[in-house]
């Protein structure tokens, strides 16, 4: 099956998802987590992933890093094809492209100090001197705003789920990456902290030279740092399209939906009544057609019987929709 | 003005901890009529679900309490064991943050509903469960009569928390204490159970407590919101007058540190430094001081009393109160 692709403004992408195909066994049947997605992220930018819980967007981030293996399709980074890769070469290629998870405190071993989790992958990846190995830990403990002399002998409980997350993203600054999949990396912290922890992955990005695929259900959140947003619904994106243009006009009835429930923080704005109808459906038993058909004001009988492929509505905006908005 | 509901007066929760007695709840007063909606905001660690807890009387055995909860014209505080248990369940409901953990995993939800209703009010098995079947369909689960007989792990977490509000809403409760309950739902979901609430609250003319880390979520859904800090309430106002008129710079700042979406992606978040003090050191002046960009001399050494601010009912914490011009900051 060809579909088309939402395309990179300019230049080659560092990252080039094609028609990937992932899926879990459960018990004697299929969840088809992610099915057929392709996407392109060009170099230093940010792509926002957003969708609701059981969308596929975690497993596409980690089909992405091939820590879990697609049943089809191809994911190129910087050329090579990553699921055709294998043991040492995989290894290798993975200190290029690294991961932050949701929950740092989960994520980080309670009985090793940050001194030694945060060395860890430079061990893995061979630097052997071990006054080299201080010498990097030291510089992204500073990178991330914590004090190396205070923090490397101390173990992860005594520190709060913010700081934490800062020695998550030290670990994953430690190899020099290009390339890193954040995995809902504030939907755990507080509003204060998250306005924190968002700001210090700006500035990493800016400082490292990151690329970075941004997961989240939050849709204001991945506003504030994405350049472009794809929209994900049970294992298909919806919409792709650049930030300003996705918020100001969605084309796909999803992203309208996901919008308008946002709780906006002003009692003038009255929330709009029951603006969403029902919850997705099962992703063992995706509706025929269109995916969203189920929960859509607009379907009709061709979105039950033809799946919407993306393809360009505007400039830039790719929405798989049959009836995209004007 | 109508007798209150429910008036906490003075009320302090103290924990003993191996690091010394930390102070949940730092003397708060509140108060709650019948039929109106009381959002309390704040952060993790602020004292917010503690207060809950201390006037549903569901404390940790060890956590000491002072004060009075008047509830009805009765002292909750002092209210014999066996009284409190008539009450809770009856006029005083819950709904909990995770709607997997507070519903009983190996019992159906037909037991589970059924239990409460029978528990509190004289029905029979029948006429319970066609009590259960009503109250299924009032929060929007279809084929309410099949759900009866499932168990909570064969439905999602919107429905869980759909079911855990039926149960609140069961036995007609005159307080409904809704705490967080949509911070596990996704957005989409979140709007349906708020819509929900808000729903059945008029309907019902319940008072209710919304407890949330979201203002977002208290915004256009309560009549009054109180900001909590560090286990006291730094202030409190009709909800229009909060966002128009916010004097304490601590509620500026979590609005402000809110991502919004009219602004630009790549635009710097006015985050707030540093975070909440340690609850079992206490600082001897204002505890948001260290973070406050406005704080001077007198905010380190003094704590600041609440005071009333221009509008009726608007009171605040703050010797440097900010002036905010009509309108911004929404």
């Amino acid at each position: 099956m060809t579909q088309a692709v939402a395309h990179v403004p300019s230049g080659e992408p560092l990252l080039k998802v094609d028609d990937l195909v992932v899926e879990y066994g459960f018990g004697n049947r299929t969840v088809h987590a992610v099915s057929g997605v392709s996407l392109e992220v060009a170099r230093g930018e940010t792509l926002g992933l957003v969708g609701e819980s059981g969308c596929g967007k975690s497993t596409l981030g980690r089909a992405v890093l091939q820590l879990r293996r697609a049943q089809s399709g191809s994911v190129l980074f910087d050329g090579h094809d990553l699921t055709a890769m294998q043991g040492e070469a995989l290894r290798k290629m993975r200190q290029r492209v690294q991961l932050i998870f949701q929950d740092p405190i989960a994520s980080l071993n309670p009985r090793r100090r940050i001194g030694d989790i945060v060395a860890e992958p430079l061990i893995i990846a061979g630097v052997k001197d071990p006054a080299q190995r201080k010498q990097v830990v030291y510089e992204v403990l500073s990178a991330v705003g914590l004090d190396p002399d205070l923090v490397v002998g101390r173990l992860p409980h005594e520190f709060s789920g913010g700081q934490c997350q800062r020695i998550c993203i030290a670990r994953a600054l430690v190899l020099n990456p290009e390339f890193i999949v954040c995995d809902e990396p504030v939907s755990a912290l507080d509003v204060s902290i998250r306005a924190q922890i968002l700001n210090l992955l700006e500035e990493m990005k800016a400082r490292f030279g990151l690329t970075l695929l941004f997961i989240a259900h939050d849709l204001a959140v991945v506003k504030a740092v994405s350049d472009r947003v794809a929209v994900m619904y049970l294992g298909r994106l919806c919409e792709v399209a650049p930030s300003e243009q996705l918020f100001a006009r969605p084309a796909h009835p999803y992203t309208a939906l996901l919008l308008q429930a946002i709780p906006v923080p002003d009692p003038d704005v009255r929330p709009a009544e029951s603006v969403a109808t029902g919850e997705p459906p099962s992703p063992i038993a995706p509706p025929s057609g269109c995916r969203f058909r189920t929960r859509c004001p607009r379907a009709d009988q061709r979105c039950s019987a033809e799946m919407p492929e993306l393809r360009e509505v505007a400039p830039g905006q790719f929405a798989a929709c049959h009836h995209p908005l004007a | 003005m109508s007798e209150a509901l429910l008036s906490i007066q003075d009320v302090a929760v103290e924990l003993p901890t191996p690091r010394g007695t930390l102070r949940a709840v730092d003397h708060v007063d509140l108060s709650l009529e019948a039929g109106r909606t009381l959002g309390i905001v704040g952060e993790s660690g602020c004292g917010k679900t503690m207060l809950s807890r201390a006037i549903l009387q569901l404390l940790p055995k060890k956590a000491k309490l002072s004060g009075r909860v008047m509830f009805a014209g009765q002292d909750l505080v002092r209210l014999a064991p066996e009284r409190l248990r008539r009450l809770r369940g009856r006029d005083l409901a819950v709904v909990f943050q995770d709607p997997m953990t507070s519903l009983n995993p190996v019992l159906t939800i037909g037991t589970q509903l059924i239990e409460t209703i029978q528990e509190h009010l004289e029905l029979d098995a029948l006429a319970a469960k066609r009590r259960s079947i009503e109250l299924l369909t009032a929060v929007g689960i279809p084929a309410p009569e099949q759900r009866l007989a499932q168990y909570p792990h064969q439905c999602s977490g919107g429905m869980r928390q759909r079911i855990a509000i039926a149960i609140a809403l069961s036995c007609e409760p005159k307080l409904l204490i809704a705490d967080e309950p949509t911070t596990a739902l996704d957005v989409t979901i979140q709007a349906q159970i708020l819509d929900l609430l808000a729903r059945e609250q008029r309907r019902r003319h319940m008072a209710m407590i919304i407890i949330t880390h979201d203002l977002g979520v208290v915004a256009g859904r309560t009549d009054e919101v109180a900001v909590m800090y560090a286990g006291r309430v730094v202030e409190r106002a009709p909800t229009p007058a909060l966002f128009k008129r916010m004097h304490m710079p601590y509620t500026e700042a979590l609005l402000a540190a809110i991502p919004k979406l009219e602004t630009a992606p790549h635009t710097p978040l006015p985050a707030i430094s540093g975070r909440p003090p340690d609850p079992t050191r206490p600082v001897p002046g204002c505890s948001f001081a260290p973070r406050c960009r406005y704080a001077a001399g007198r905010c380190h050494q003094a704590k600041p009393e609440l005071v009333a601010g221009e509008t009726a009912g608007h009171v605040y914490a703050c010797f440097h109160p900010i002036q905010m011009a009509e309108g911004v900051g929404a």
